[in-house]
């Protein structure tokens, strides 16, 4: 494995990620933990207890102003006039053609004031784009390194979170944030995640990030909470059959081809951009779409980039693979000819010459149990 | 960092114990700790002749597909059959149980060239 390269960015958290063991690798730019004690480890503490994750590579930018709210609903797909102060929702950013330039977590933190989670792959492309059709009275604000962010998942996250913040505050439901304080820092929390159990997403200026981060793990410890990388990151989000841009998601897919239109309003008194494209490709209808897959006989585990065939011929690509620690099988995404991806189409993923058959699935792949 | 000194080792981390003209190949500790979880192994057929440095077998990971090449020029006899019901054994004992694969050598002498446990440890920096 190649040692990280100088000009790659760190994280606030990054010497405690040192201290813990982890293996650093390189990750849309930055030199992130892909684990610490293992994969399969670090998933099964998410599925079975909790994992704490370091997402302050992600951009958080904040957008406020008496013109924010029908702005931001231009250059988001979703309807954000749907937000209460406290709740967030799953949105795209479109080029005009309607491919996606972004998936993010946009919260409306008071009636002006919002926060837009952004991909870290994609911080400077986004601000670019949204600085090109900047109005009056909706600023932007970004400052590389300012803000922290933690993801605690998995369904002891709640019980210890309990025991690191003031008794009295009560946490969000899903999709809600609410401000809270550790120490003299504020800290904002949401109930959303990216890998199919309940959880949390911390994020706080990023000087309280290491206090932050060590009291989770003290108090997580007797629960079985572990430090996490991105590789369970990974496995955890394909099992939850969520996308990831780069992957699943780019340019030069629409919403409507991943099966994201539910993220999408036509109706909404804003005419968000790439909205007339996707009017268009909704009358004609699609010619490929994202499906969730599992392997249904004995072979190597699906990667990015295989080979789908159906009756021998080519009917699209993995875009993401993995071994399904949880499901255990082999599982991903792959975009394929519009016919052939309804749930339950039996395909073969062609891996090293060897055809390994597999069925298109219903998303989720994984849902956890019922609490 | 376990290197056992009784081993010839390859600059792609694989290891090889020679006896006469039979040869036993794995994926060295350091290999499988960068590695991490081995969730599959594709086996080479027996009666496969490979030059060396052919990719015969490949270890996945829980992440990523690996090739393991082969370290020196022969034929391959027998692949570890234990691999398919348990590929974990790669991380469990690299050395041991986690074999990947006998050869029969071509030339056994070529053996000379490959690196010793010391510098392989120069190799991977330890």
């Amino acid at each position: 494995m190649p040692a990280a390269e100088p000009k790659l960015r760190q994280t606030c958290l990054h010497d405690l990620h040192a201290k813990l063991g982890a293996k650093m690798v390189e990750f849309g730019g930055w030199n992130m933990p892909v684990h610490y004690t293992g994969i399969l480890d670090e998933h099964q503490a998410v599925r079975t207890a909790a994992g704490l994750f370091d997402i302050s590579h992600m951009g958080q930018v904040f957008v406020s102003g008496t013109a924010a709210e029908a702005w931001l609903n231009t250059m988001l797909s979703n309807d954000i006039r749907q937000l209460s102060s406290g709740e967030g929702q799953y949105t795209l950013l479109l080029n005009e053609a309607g491919g996606i330039l972004d998936d993010l977590l946009v919260y409306r933190l008071e009636d002006k004031d919002y926060l837009l989670v952004l991909n870290a792959s994609r911080i400077e492309d986004d601000l670019a784009w949204l600085k090109k059709s900047a109005v009056a009275n909706a600023d932007i604000s970004f400052e590389p390194g300012a803000q922290a962010g933690l993801a605690l998942q998995g369904p002891q996250a709640e019980s210890i979170l309990e025991k690191v913040f003031p008794a009295e505050f009560h946490f969000p439901k899903r999709n809600e944030i609410l401000a809270t304080t550790h120490g003299r820092h504020s800290v904002l929390i949401s109930r959303t995640g990216y890998t199919g159990e309940d959880g949390f997403e911390l994020f706080a200026p990023a000087e309280a990030a290491e206090d932050l981060w060590n009291s989770i793990l003290k108090e997580g410890a007797g629960r079985g909470c572990k430090p996490a990388g991105l590789g369970a990151r990974d496995t955890l989000r394909l099992e939850a059959s969520l996308p990831l841009y780069g992957h699943e998601l780019s340019p030069s897919i629409s919403p409507l081809e991943a099966g994201l239109a539910f993220f999408t309003s036509f109706d909404k008194p804003e005419k968000f951009i790439g909205r007339d494209a996707l009017r268009q490709q909704k009358e004609k209808g699609v010619s490929r779409k994202l499906a969730a897959f599992t392997t249904t006989g004995p072979g190597a585990p699906p990667r990015a980039g295989y080979p789908v065939l159906k009756d021998g011929k080519n009917i699209g690509e993995v875009t993401s693979g993995a071994f399904a620690p949880t499901l255990k099988t082999g599982i991903g995404f792959a975009l394929l000819d519009a016919a052939h991806a309804a749930p339950g189409t039996p395909i073969s993923i062609e891996i090293r010459g060897n055809l390994i058959p597999a069925a298109t699935a219903k998303r989720p792949l994984y849902k956890r149990p019922a609490s | 960092m376990n290197i056992p000194d009784s081993l010839r080792y390859t600059e792609s981390h694989e290891w090889i114990r020679l006896d006469g003209a039979t040869a036993i190949v794995g994926v060295t500790d350091h290999a499988q700790s960068e590695l991490s979880d081995v969730v599959f192994v594709e086996l080479p057929k027996p009666g496969k002749t490979a030059a060396a440095r052919d990719a015969v077998a490949v270890v996945e990971s829980v992440k990523a597909a690996s090739d393991i090449y082969a370290p020196l020029a022969g034929e391959i006899t027998e692949a570890n059959a234990a691999l398919s019901a348990n590929p974990a054994l790669i991380n469990t004992d690299p050395y041991g149980e986690g074999w990947i694969f006998k050869m029969k050598i071509a030339d056994p002498a070529q053996a000379a060239a490959l690196k010793d446990a010391k510098a392989y440890a120069a190799h991977i920096g330890k």
